[in-house]
């Protein structure tokens, strides 16, 4: 683990092992919060900030807590973190907690930040910890980010809240999709998403169980 | 009142259903539906860890947490504190506890009901659908009747989710997907066509 440099850490669970898309971790989240662009950046950060602390504080103790308890001690700490970003934001940027509700809360049962605690904090120094947290949590913040984007243009076509596409309401051409703006539309460019990466990384692709033979015919069963 | 409860549960069960309309669970929901057997058995768990802790949790809030929940005790300037900041590790708290206490009960009194749940209660801790349940309790301040009846409400619409996508899925693998939408992707496209079929649900007034 030790040969692994810097860089590898930060960028490889950013494309080639993202946790969303590949590991399929987390996605509880991503989906509901990603009907806006500012909204998913906001939660990217968020997302950002808790897994890179939290591994760096379970790092930090990872020699001193008993295995048979380190799940309750790793949620203690993610727990501790997620309180302090909700308060942070309540504090500073009110309507942008209004709007997330409940779903800064659940960063908690994140599987990301519990995952990375216990796969990789565990075993390795504060300061690599804390840059693989970065890492996978850039790379959710990535995926958060494209979903957003996608949703936002084709929703109500603008990003960031500046308009892009003129609506027709506006007096302009664009007909907006309002299918984009509703839960399953995240489904939709979630698995459009791993289709592409899969079709680009084949050795992604999952085996299928059954396959159909070519040109094969049923059996007719002979009656007795 | 009887009324007021029912449309609370039909509104928890298909219009606001945890995992289509919030998609909360969604780790284990995706994971965790590749046969029906085992969706059911998840489902089951659910429900029951969701009709116990979203009560308990309301309780702990309106007696230890809120503004003012403290008065009970009799302690001087007890009116002035205000505990809600903890209520996120509070509520994962209770959840832990009582997902290992169940266990335990279970193991002891019931042990067909836990060689049926065994593997899935575990699993229910870090199930984002218990923690949404009870912040949702929070947010929409429910009382302790209506937050029985949300519990209960919103852990059947879970378990029918599931189930449901688990049926999908189990006639899904006999047909003849694209190599790179295998697996995966084409289960997020079928829970996204279902989460619009219950969309149809939303406009129900109740």
């Amino acid at each position: 683990m030790a040969a692994e440099s810097v860089k590898d850490v930060v960028l490889s669970p950013v494309f080639k092992n993202n946790p969303i898309a590949l590991q399929v971790l987390g996605i509880c989240s991503a989906l509901a919060v990603t009907n806006s662009m500012s909204v998913s950046l906001v939660m990217g950060l968020a997302v950002i900030a808790v897994t890179a602390c939290s591994n760096l504080f379970v790092s930090l103790i990872r020699q001193h807590i008993p295995s048979s308890i380190r799940i309750i001690v790793q949620m203690t700490i993610i727990a501790s973190l997620v309180i302090v970003v909700d308060q942070v934001l309540k504090a500073y940027a009110y309507e942008m907690s209004k709007q997330l509700s409940v779903f800064v809360g659940l960063i908690i049962t994140n599987c990301i930040v519990m995952g990375r605690a216990e796969a990789y904090a565990m075993q390795n120094g504060p300061v690599m910890s804390f840059l693989d947290g970065v890492g996978n949590g850039l790379g959710y913040a990535v995926i958060l980010l494209i979903v957003g984007f996608v949703r936002e243009l084709f929703g109500s076509g603008s990003v960031f809240g500046f308009t892009v596409l003129t609506p027709v309401q506006d007096g302009g051409w664009y007909v907006p999709n309002g299918l984009m703006l509703l839960p399953p539309s995240a489904f939709f460019v979630i698995g459009l998403i791993i289709w592409v990466l899969r079709s680009v990384r084949t050795e992604q692709v999952e085996k299928t169980e059954y396959r159909i033979v070519a040109n094969s015919k049923a059996k007719i069963k002979e009656s007795v | 009142m009887f009324e007021h409860y029912l449309s609370l549960f039909v509104k928890a069960v298909f219009v606001e259903n945890m995992a289509l309309a919030f998609f909360l669970g969604m780790c284990t929901f995706l994971a965790v539906s590749k046969k029906i057997s085992s969706a059911i058995g998840l489902g089951i768990a659910v429900v029951v860890v969701l009709t116990i802790t979203v009560p308990v949790n309301n309780l702990i809030l309106t007696y230890l947490l809120s503004e003012g929940a403290l008065t009970w005790t009799g302690l001087e300037g007890a009116s002035n504190i205000d505990l809600s900041f903890l209520g996120l590790l509070s509520y994962i708290g209770v959840i832990a506890a009582l997902v290992q206490i169940l266990e335990m009960f279970l193991d002891k009194f019931v042990p067909a009901l836990y060689n049926a749940l065994g593997v899935f209660l575990p699993l229910i801790t870090v199930n984002c659908a218990i923690l949404g349940a009870s912040l949702f309790m929070v947010e929409r301040s429910y009382d302790f009747g209506e937050s029985v009846i949300y519990g209960a409400g919103a852990g059947v619409g879970w378990a029918l989710a599931i189930t449901a996508l688990a049926g999908i899925r189990e006639k899904l693998k006999y047909s003849d997907v694209p190599a790179s939408l295998q697996g995966l992707g084409i289960t997020f496209i079928t829970v996204g066509l279902m989460s619009l079929g219950f969309m149809s649900f939303s406009g129900i007034q109740l």
